[in-house]
């Protein structure tokens, strides 16, 4: 019974989680400039991650006990993702990337 | 200085290797636990030069509810995001956002930085030399100045307060 509710609430989370990876990637592939594109994997993707590793540390700890070290993979995701959008909209603005919203004024 | 803080220069992050070190070994064995305490003790000693800053953290209550309520925001923001990506392409109004600062300092900045781009549609985009403004791209802004006064009030200040700077 107690296994049956935690296979249930795994499959929810896995496909949260694969929900919002696809809809990352759909943004990626849909919105008009590299600026807007940036949002989709900065956000979509961390919450499809954190839902999918939630599903893996229920999965095991139901069955091998107490397993954490999913958190490490969510916490360097957290920690990466920010700076290499950063970098990314940087480097972008450097080199006058086409933006549908018109060039930034220099800071 | 004394003999405990040249011994001891980053107690926070001696605790942060030491819980690192049993999260990769997914144990709390005795065994891992003395050697995470040692590799919390040692590598915060040689790698002093890396850390010229002390860690400023004065407010680790405020901290852990602050990092409760990013993480409901990021929720938020992920439903945001899904429903504009998925709607009309109008609801895509995109603009670049001025936010001036008030925090200084390392840690504060990126902390700021990090939890703006994991929030409700804003990446940052862009800082000035003289860390006196932050450029923010919005997907969807409703104004500039809201937006901007909403990131000063939501995010800086509390970060503000933690760090004490």
């Amino acid at each position: 019974m107690m296994l049956h509710l935690v296979n249930l609430l795994t499959a929810i989370l896995l496909l949260l989680g694969a929900g919002f990876a696809l809809v990352g990637s759909i943004g990626l592939a849909r919105l008009p400039d590299i600026f807007t594109r940036l949002h989709g994997p900065t956000k979509a993707s961390t919450l499809g991650v954190g839902a999918i590793l939630l599903a893996s540390i229920l999965f095991f700890s139901a069955r091998e006990g107490l397993t954490l070290h999913e958190f490490l993979v969510s916490l360097f995701l957290f920690l990466s993702a920010p700076v290499s959008a950063h970098l990314i909209a940087r480097a972008a603005i450097h080199r006058r990337c086409k933006s549908i919203c018109g060039a930034p004024e220099d800071p | 200085m004394t003999v405990r803080s040249n011994w001891l220069p980053h107690p926070l992050l001696s605790l942060a290797l030491l819980g690192l070190w049993l999260l990769l070994n997914n144990s709390a064995a005795p065994g891992h636990l003395v050697l995470g305490t040692l590799l919390g003790l040692l590598i915060p000693v040689f790698s002093r030069r890396f850390w010229p800053e002390a860690t400023p953290l004065v407010r680790p209550g405020l901290a852990f509810r602050f990092a409760l309520q990013v993480v409901w925001d990021i929720i938020v923001a992920n439903f945001a995001v899904a429903r504009i990506v998925l709607g009309p392409a109008e609801a895509v109004r995109p603009a670049f956002v001025r936010v001036p600062l008030d925090v200084q300092g390392d840690f504060a900045l990126t902390a700021l930085l990090s939890v703006i781009s994991l929030t409700p549609g804003t990446v940052s985009a862009q800082i000035d030399e003289e860390r006196r403004f932050l450029l923010v791209h919005a997907l969807s802004s409703l104004d500039s100045a809201t937006l901007a006064q909403q990131i000063k009030t939501r995010y800086e200040a509390p970060i503000k307060e933690i760090f004490a700077c």
